[in-house]
């Protein structure tokens, strides 16, 4: 049985990273996620962790600083939002192609411009294509739990890529919530310690790191960055399976509510499928076939088994925290509508764009989407795919 | 005492031969120079800046590096040095290392990765205090892209960026002083040198630097024969006239006071260090002579203020 506490979401995951331990910890300030290395340079200033913190002058200098100190043979963490993480941008690429297991709590913000402080996904949403792993989380819980399993999933032998755990800017970065932790013993226990096989500092074996990779090699070293990404599904699920027995919480791909016999259903990210689900409860107690798929992995993307959850369905609102600004829908939505499409599963689907800089999500957005949902089975039709909702007219 | 025959015959080369750098490169022999200051025994981690020297000697499956090294971007070799550095500390301190041997950590950037991208980088890892060395080696342009004016070119120089036209002769601005900056983060150890008489300057300085506990910085002058246009078998002599002239004066900044460690018997005219060199060229045709004596008169005020910099220290005792 877990220690009962309630905690912020940035509070939960300062606590996950305290309980990990990590050799070096580098950070930048950046609003919502200032609290995390707050949090934790007090841990390091009261001796509670052995880990080294660098309080860079930048994001860039943040990642640039994780990826010495994990070539070195470290366990390196950082945290940031928004223009943090693209100010980290050329080093996110790097870090991933040097195949170096770091992880970072993302704590999702807009990226300017206009600046704006509040919650939404463009900074994640941006990364998609930079090789990390993607975790989302509901809640202060599955930051938590996420950040817990991150290491063991990063620095797996057929994966060695870095990982970031989002959660959702102010929303749940900033709300105080019951949490369920674990005992520190448990997780060093769970996390175990990190054995690289090559490193800068092993003084047996000289490394050289980032070489210039002209036209016979770069290909290659990118399919095996692809191919390390692929084989982080299984390791995902292996150890939610470990993770399962520990706590006695499961942790898919994603989550499947109330989904098997829906007829309509959302599929979102972080903190809106928690308004999404009591939705779902109030639309069932009304006898409507609602359901929610809330993604979790979203890198990987879990394509085939998104077409199979979502198959059976008669309409899916695929909700995106980010406008893509390309016309043709959110990130999620092209993923989620392309893994259908390969995997033969012809579904009416919509984009919504929603909850943009900070915007309130309310159970009144969400039944909006539904009852969208409910005019596209009747009718037959969609007068238009991409979608806002919670927009002033 | 120094004696560079020794040093060659008892340290050999960590950075190795075979590398791509151009024929009279002032960059390689300091590289080779700053390395062979570490003593036999100690493990090191370089940090290499993207540039010349960077993709000149580590282009996959092929390294010169014989120490471990790491190379990410342009702008971040301090930042990705003190990385590896705190890194270092931490594994050290619990137990995760040997305890014995010691592990040194070395930078090296050209003037675009120190002077410009990479001065954020660069200032806060020195802010930091890192038990580190960045070397930059300056030669005073982006010459790994081709010649582009750098904040570290030296005023009326012809670049691609600021060529020598018919309206604007050159580059108009005046050279940043590096070092300068560097000395103003009251970093225990600051030097400035070059590869000249038998390389004791760049030898000495570099074994201070590395063996000076905290963030210590050494600007190296390193011409570049393709952006410099000067013979490739030059390159030694143009050492030497850039310290003879009060170009590139020899001085280092040993928590906060200044030693100039050459002082020429005889000043050389700036016209010795300016007229074997193609981007200076224009400067000597006729009507341009103010260029020339514009040029003289800050090489003798900047000297003039070290001189005064260095009588302060002595006053300070």
């Amino acid at each position: 049985m877990g220690i009962r506490e309630r905690l912020s979401g940035n509070e939960a995951a300062a606590i996950a990273m305290k309980q990990i331990n990590p050799d070096v910890v580098a950070a930048f300030p950046i609003t919502p996620s200032t609290e995390i290395p707050q949090y934790f340079s007090t841990f390091v200033s009261n001796g509670s962790v052995d880990t080294e913190f660098v309080a860079v002058e930048s994001e860039h200098s943040a990642m640039s600083a994780c990826v010495g100190a994990e070539s070195a043979g470290a366990r390196a963490m950082t945290a940031t939002s928004a223009n943090g993480l693209s100010y980290m941008w050329e080093m996110i690429y790097i870090a991933s192609s040097l195949r170096l297991p770091i992880v970072m709590s993302l704590v999702n913000r807009a990226v300017s411009g206009p600046l704006n402080i509040h919650c939404d996904h463009s900074d994640a949403m941006g990364a998609r294509d930079s090789g990390w792993i993607m975790l989302f989380s509901e809640n202060n819980q599955e930051a938590y739990d996420n950040l817990i399993m991150a290491h063991r999933i990063a620095e797996h032998k057929d994966v060695l890529l870095p990982l970031m755990v989002c959660q959702d800017g102010f929303i749940t970065s900033h709300s105080i919530e019951n949490i369920e932790l674990i005992e520190d013993d448990k997780v060093k226990e769970f996390v175990g310690t990190y054995h690289p096989e090559h490193y800068l500092l092993n003084e047996k074996e000289q490394m050289a790191v980032g070489p210039l990779d002209v036209q016979p090699f770069l290909f290659e070293h990118k399919y095996q960055q692809a191919e390390a990404m692929r084989n982080a599904k299984k390791v995902i699920a292996d150890v939610a399976k470990d993770f399962e027995k520990m706590t006695g919480r499961k942790y898919s791909f994603f989550e499947e509510y109330m989904l098997d016999d829906a007829e309509i259903a959302i599929v979102c990210m972080n903190s809106t499928a928690g308004t999404a689900k009591t939705v779902v409860d109030e639309l069932r107690t009304n006898g409507v076939k609602a359901g929610l798929l809330k993604v979790r992995m979203f890198r990987p993307f879990p394509a085939e088994e998104i077409a199979e959850a979502l198959g059976h369905l008669k309409a899916v609102a695929v909700m995106d925290r980010s406008d893509s600004l390309n016309g043709a829908g959110g990130a999620l939505f092209e993923d989620v509508v392309s893994s259908m499409y390969v995997g033969q599963k012809q579904v009416p689907t919509v984009s919504y764009v929603y909850g943009i800089g900070g915007r309130d999500t309310t159970s009144k957005d969400i039944y909006e989407v539904y009852s969208y949902l409910q005019d596209v089975v009747k009718t037959g039709k969609i007068d238009n795919p991409y979608r806002y909702v919670g927009l002033r007219k | 005492m120094y004696n560079v025959k020794e040093v060659v015959a008892n340290k050999p080369s960590r950075l190795t031969s075979g590398h791509r750098m151009c024929a009279g490169c002032g960059a390689p022999p300091v590289a080779r120079m700053v390395l062979r200051a570490l003593k036999p025994e100690d493990h090191a981690v370089i940090s290499n800046a993207t540039g010349c020297m960077e993709v000149s000697t580590f282009m996959y499956p092929y390294t010169a590096w014989t120490d471990s090294y790491i190379h990410t971007a342009f702008e971040n070799a301090a930042a990705t040095l003190s990385g590896a550095e705190a890194a270092y500390r931490s594994m050290k301190k619990q137990g995760k290392l040997p305890t014995e041997g010691d592990t040194k950590f070395i930078a090296f950037g050209g003037d675009g990765g120190t002077y410009d991208i990479g001065i954020q980088s660069l200032s806060g890892a020195m802010e930091r205090g890192h038990d580190m060395v960045y070397v930059c080696y300056d030669n005073g342009a982006y010459m790994n892209t081709g010649i582009q004016r750098s904040s570290a070119t030296p005023r009326f120089a012809d670049t691609t960026t600021s060529p020598a036209g018919k309206v604007i002769p050159g580059k108009m601005q005046s050279r940043k002083d590096l070092t300068e900056v560097m000395a103003s983060h009251h970093l225990p150890y600051v030097a400035q040198t070059i590869a000249f008489a038998n390389f004791k300057d760049l030898y000495e300085k570099s074994e201070k630097a590395i063996y000076t506990e905290g963030a210590c910085f050494l600007n190296v002058l390193a011409p570049c024969p393709r952006g410099w246009g000067y013979p490739t078998d030059m390159l030694m002599q143009i050492n030497k006239l850039a310290v003879d002239t009060c170009y590139w004066p020899l001085y280092e900044v040993i928590n906060g006071k200044y030693i100039i460690n050459y002082k020429p018997a005889k000043k050389l005219p700036i016209e010795e260090f300016l007229r074997p060199q193609k981007r200076f060229k224009h400067m000597f045709q006729e009507g341009n002579e103010w260029m020339i004596e514009e040029f003289q008169k800050e090489v003798d005020k900047r000297w003039e203020e070290l001189l005064a910099l260095e009588e302060m220290s002595k006053e300070e005792k």
